[in-house]
């Protein structure tokens, strides 16, 4: 990996995510260059599926950095989030020490907490240099996690540092690209969006996604990019319990070449439904009359 | 895209124009700090400043911390940076939060009444001599006493009883530890440190446990007109529970769904009510359960329900659109909960019958159903909340019903 120098403007921005495949919109672009050129964590608010993970892939691929990924679940704590101590190793080099005769417990207490016992994990892993500039960290799913860890993140969010007791510090030489994102399957805390660039990512409209579905699935034609694109946003329009996002959508369409699909039919429809839709109860809302309906406005050419 | 330097007027005072820009924006609600401003100008030196939709996505970065906020921002935006020349003048006109015009809170109301004579309100001392001669048959008659039935005086004496009443604070078990010595679990680390005094000998064995935290409540308070005489009551004790407890969310519906949690944070519970009560346009009018459920599940559910959430529903269920919908939302609900708790005061006739369709739509989606007419039916629910639910409790509905 190389790395390429941080985008000069936000038409740099929007250049470097273009060149790996991410069409963003301009405010996107725009918070993304922000937050690099202010050095503060980008915070991503947004439905599932629209492209918030994707953005912090892109950047570690185009700015040739490592990418450092920490998936938030409920019970992440220090242990699996930051650090742990490698018992077992610990233990090990008690036993040696005995068996050599070492007596001091003030020198065995620094060698057994000593680095290399030292198990990283991805907060501090992004804190650590590295040759080809700081490294892109995601925390994805926020939500996911509980209050207790969110106010953890507060300390290495605005210092950039860990305190381990038996250590001591460590400071990042120089602050990772921290990008957070959110489904808001609940409230983040304003302390912690108050350290951030806050940005709510929506849905993008008809043209900026045939422009993601043509370039994603490449051997798609030309009409069925088209009927796709017009179908999914028909959908959005209807009272769904979870809309189909931009993920799905290219999913959708690569199924429907795989099937070699030239056009929307509702037979094809209807059996790659599951793509787009993830609750049978949306999936039951669209057989019939509404499904006919969306599909007719969806093919009609105009 | 235009490029008219908005931010540059002819007085071309850039800091100036984002400070008056904050103010509006603290005096149309969005909590914008001084940090934040400082933020604002340093990320404006580092855009290009002559693009508005740049300046736009930059400001609102910074300053909008909220998916609600979007909005109000951008009719702020609209507004400031459109008369951005006489910024000045536009300012007078906007209300700053800091000057008089702030109505006195309602607890200062309630400070003037209970300064003013006696002769404008004066059940209010009887209060304090009835709690005195307060006997023990008397509090037993409180206890069991509808709340429809009860004068302004034992109203007052019940929602101080409501204000005391002791929630559970630890039921469900996170995935989180802690050092606990009845724990399962090993604790390496704390056991290593410790036999280092030891010279590396292991002699205790440290240990953790799970953290248990309260469940997360929410309640959804039907406000209609057949519910009125309950209404005020249910939201002192959800003001209590609130109160008590961190994750809380209270929403009100009537004809739609109100999320009033932010209004019930406030400490003072007649300033929490008021604040809840001027947030809600429709007290005491028709019901509309089907539409208010529909909109909780679409736009509230996965984000309040998501951590092993208890439900309350506190209503009567008399609906007059009762269809497959109402059952529909129902059973969405009851799916998307750990436990859903049905609390209607018609309960309290021993003669209840399920006839009513919007009842006998919902009741086979609950896993509860309750009284809540009377101290003791509160009492009881709060024991029920503390307690894991009855091994049978559906055959229990089922004989309800």
């Amino acid at each position: 990996m190389t790395a390429s120098a941080l985008p000069k403007s936000v038409d740099g921005m929007l250049e470097l995510l273009t060149s790996r495949g991410y069409l963003a919109e301009r405010s996107l672009a725009t918070v993304a260059y922000l937050s690099l050129r202010m050095g503060r964590p980008l915070f991503l608010e947004g439905e599932a599926g629209v492209g918030k993970t994707e953005i912090a892939k892109v950047l570690s691929a185009a700015l040739g950095r490592k990418l450092i990924r920490l998936q938030c679940y409920e019970g992440l704590d220090v242990a699996s989030a930051v650090y742990e101590w490698s018992s077992a190793a610990q233990m090990i080099a008690i036993r040696l020490a005995e068996a050599a005769g070492d007596t001091d417990r003030e020198q065995l207490s620094s060698d057994i907490f000593a680095e290399r016992f030292l198990i990283k994990r991805p907060l501090l892993q992004a804190l650590e240099p590295d040759v080809a500039g700081a490294p892109v960290l995601l925390i994805d799913e926020l939500d996911r996690a509980d209050e207790a860890f969110e106010a953890y993140l507060l300390e290495i969010l605005s210092d950039f540092q860990v305190t381990i007791p038996e250590f001591g510090t460590i400071k990042a030489p120089q602050p990772p690209i921290v990008i957070i994102t959110s489904n808001r399957t609940r409230e983040i805390h304003d302390a912690l969006k108050r350290r951030c660039l806050y940005h709510w990512v929506d849905y993008p409209e008809a043209e900026r996604e045939l422009a993601i579905v043509k370039s994603r699935v490449p051997g798609i034609s030309a009409k069925l990019s088209q009927q796709v694109v017009r179908f999914v946003q028909a959908l959005r329009d209807q009272d769904f319990y979870k809309s189909p996002g931009v993920a799905e959508t290219i999913d959708w369409a690569t199924a429907l070449t795989e099937l070699d699909a030239r056009s929307l039919t509702p037979q094809m429809v209807g059996d790659t439904l599951g793509a787009l839709l993830k609750y049978q109860d949306d999936i039951a809302r669209m057989q019939g009359d509404t499904l006919q309906k969306v599909l007719k406005e969806a093919t009609s050419d105009n | 895209m235009t490029t008219i330097d908005h931010l540059n007027p002819p007085t071309g005072h850039m800091a100036d124009n984002v400070v008056g820009f904050a103010r509006a924006l603290r005096a149309a609600g969005i909590p914008v700090g001084p940090g934040a401003v400082i933020d604002a100008l340093n990320a404006l030196q580092a855009i290009e400043i002559g693009n508005r939709a740049d300046v736009y996505a930059t400001l609102e970065a910074i300053f909008v911390k909220r998916h609600e906020h979007m909005l109000i921002f951008a009719q702020a935006f609209d507004l400031f940076f459109r008369a951005a020349e006489d910024w000045k003048h536009m300012l007078d006109s906007v209300p700053l939060p800091d000057h008089a015009k702030k109505k006195p809170p309602p607890a200062s109301r309630r400070v003037q009444e209970a300064l003013a004579q006696p002769s404008a309100r004066d059940e209010a001392p009887q209060v304090q001599e009835q709690e005195l001669r307060l006997s023990v048959s008397d509090k037993e008659i409180l206890q069991k006493k509808d709340f429809a039935q009860m004068s302004a005086a034992e109203i007052a004496e019940v929602t101080r009883a409501i204000a005391n009443m002791k929630l559970p604070q630890a039921e469900l078990r996170t995935r989180r530890y802690q050092p606990d010595a009845k724990g399962l679990r090993l604790d390496m680390r704390r056991t290593l440190r410790s036999s280092l005094r030891t010279g590396g000998e292991i002699i205790d064995i440290r240990k953790l446990g799970r953290i248990e935290k309260p469940a997360p409540i929410v309640a959804l308070l039907d406000i209609s007109g057949s519910m009125s005489e309950y209404t005020r009551l249910f939201l002192h004790f959800l003001h209590a529970i609130t109160d008590a407890r961190k994750r809380v969310s209270v929403f009100l519906f009537g004809t739609r769904l109100t999320n009033v949690t932010r209004a019930l944070r406030a400490r003072d519970p007649d300033e929490a009510l008021a604040s809840c009560s001027s947030s809600v346009e429709d007290w005491a009018g028709g019901t509309r359960i089907a539409t208010s459920l529909h909109s909780f599940n679409k736009l509230w559910g996965r984000r309040v329900l998501g951590q092993g959430a208890i439900v309350l529903l506190i209503s009567d269920g008399l609906e007059r659109e009762a269809d497959a919908r109402l059952a529909f939302e129902m059973d969405r609900l009851h799916r998307s909960c750990r436990r859903l708790i049905w609390l209607n005061p018609l309960l309290r006739y021993s003669a209840f019958e399920a006839k009513a369709q919007g009842i006998k739509m919902m009741l086979p989606h609950v896993d509860e159903f309750r009284p809540v007419h009377n101290l003791t039916s509160m009492e009881g629910l709060i024991a029920a909340l503390s307690a894991p639910p009855p091994p049978h409790h559906r055959s229990l509905i089922r004989s309800a019903a």
